[in-house]
C-alpha cells in the first residue's frame, strides 16, 4: 500500500467519523444514537488498524462497538429511548465548547507534523524498546543467551515475546497493568455494592 | 426475546465459537494482537449474548453470581501470586524469570500467560457483573 492510498483511506475514514459524530448529535432517538455510536467505534477501530495499531483496534471493536453498546441499551431500558425536549442552542454550553475547541486547536500547533520521525513518540524511549525486542524476534529465540551478539546491553523487559505491545504491557508496565486490573475489580465490586443484592420488597435496602 | 427461534438457535450455535475466540485472544496475546483485556471482553460477550436472548434467570443458572464475584477476585489474585512467585524465588516483584520454561522457545510463556489469564478472568467476570446489574436495574424499573 503506497502512502497516498494509506492517506486516502485515512481521510475517508476520518470523514466518516465526522459524519457519524454529527449524526449522533443530531439524532433525538437515543436508541438510534446508540447504534450510530457503535458504528463510530467500528470506524474508529478501522482507523487504528490503518495506523497499524492492531491491539488498539481489537480493543476498540470489542469494548467500544460491543460491550459499550450493550450497556448503553441496558441504560436506555431505564431512561427511555426518546431524548427530553430542550432548546436547540444552549448558549453557555456553546461558549464553553467553543473555548475548549479553540484551546485544543491551539494545542495542536505545538504537535510535531503527522508521521514525523523526530516526534517524541518516535525518538524518546521507543527506539530503546524496539532495539531490545526486535533482534530477538528475528532470531526466533526469546530469552536464551545463545546469540549474545544480538542481545542489547540493557534489558528493561527481563524477557521478550513476539508481540511488542504485550511485552511492554505485561513486562515493562507490569505494575500499571496490575493496578488497572485492580481498578476494574474495584469497579465491579462498587457496582455490586451500589446496585446489586436488592432484596425484593424492602424498598431497595440491601 | 426467548420466543425468537432464529435468535435462540443462532446464539446457541455462536456462543461456543465466541468463547473459543476469547480464549484464543487471551492465549495468543504474546504472538499477535490481543491479550487478557480484549479476550476477557470477548469471553464476557458470549455470556451477555446468552443473557440478552434467554434472560437473566437463565444466565444466573449458567454462571451464578457467586461464581462471577469469586472469579473477579481470583483473577487479581492470580496476577499478584505470579508477582509473589518472583519475590519468593529471590527476584523482584513481577519478575517472570523463575517462571521461564527451560528449553522452550518462548521464555516468558508461564509468567505472561498466567498474568494474561488473570486479567482476562477479572475483566470477563466484571463485564458480566456490569451487564447483570444494569439489566437488572432496567427490569426493576419496568
Amino acid at each position: 500500500m503506497t502512502i497516498i492510498e494509506f492517506l486516502l483511506l485515512d481521510v475517508i475514514l476520518l470523514c466518516l467519523l465526522i459524519v457519524t459524530s454529527v449524526t449522533i448529535f443530531v439524532l433525538h432517538n437515543l436508541l438510534a444514537a446508540t447504534m450510530v455510536l457503535s458504528l463510530y467505534s467500528l470506524v474508529m477501530s478501522l482507523v487504528w488498524l490503518n495506523l497499524d495499531a492492531a491491539d488498539v483496534a481489537l480493543t476498540e471493536a470489542a469494548v467500544g462497538a460491543g460491550i459499550a453498546t450493550v450497556l448503553l441499551i441496558g441504560a436506555l431500558v431505564v431512561v427511555g429511548a426518546e431524548e427530553r425536549k430542550h432548546p436547540l442552542i444552549h448558549w453557555p454550553a456553546l461558549v464553553l465548547i467553543a473555548l475548549t475547541t479553540a484551546a485544543l486547536v491551539y494545542g495542536t500547533f505545538d504537535l510535531p507534523p503527522f508521521g514525523a520521525a523526530s516526534a517524541p513518540a518516535q525518538a524518546h524511549v521507543a527506539p530503546e524498546y524496539i532495539s531490545q525486542s526486535v533482534p530477538k524476534l528475528h532470531s526466533g529465540d526469546y530469552g536464551s543467551a545463545k546469540n549474545a551478539e544480538d542481545q542489547p546491553t540493557s534489558d528493561n523487559f527481563h524477557g521478550h515475546v513476539p508481540n511488542l505491545v504485550t511485552s511492554v504491557i505485561v513486562n515493562y508496565c507490569a505494575y500499571d497493568t496490575l493496578f488497572e486490573v485492580a481498578v476494574i475489580f474495584a469497579a465491579g465490586v462498587s457496582l455490586v455494592l451500589l446496585l446489586g443484592r436488592r432484596v425484593a420488597g424492602n424498598g431497595g435496602e440491601p | 426475546m426467548r420466543d425468537q427461534v432464529i435468535l435462540r438457535v443462532v446464539s446457541k450455535i455462536t456462543a461456543p465459537f465466541i468463547l473459543v475466540f476469547g480464549f484464543y485472544v487471551i492465549a495468543h496475546g504474546e504472538l499477535g494482537p490481543g491479550g487478557g483485556f480484549q479476550g476477557g471482553v470477548v469471553l464476557a460477550s458470549a455470556f451477555i449474548l446468552y443473557g440478552l436472548v434467554f434472560g437473566l434467570a437463565e444466565l444466573d443458572a449458567i454462571v451464578p453470581r457467586r461464581v462471577t464475584d469469586g472469579l473477579a477476585g481470583a483473577g487479581v489474585l492470580l496476577y499478584v501470586v505470579v508477582g509473589l512467585v518472583g519475590i519468593v524465588s529471590g527476584y523482584r516483584f513481577l519478575d517472570y524469570t523463575p517462571l521461564r520454561v527451560t528449553g522452550s522457545e518462548s521464555a516468558e510463556s508461564w509468567g505472561m500467560t498466567l498474568v494474561e489469564y488473570g486479567v482476562g478472568i477479572t475483566v470477563a467476570s466484571v463485564m458480566i457483573t456490569v451487564y447483570r446489574e444494569v439489566s437488572q436495574a432496567g427490569a426493576a424499573e419496568k
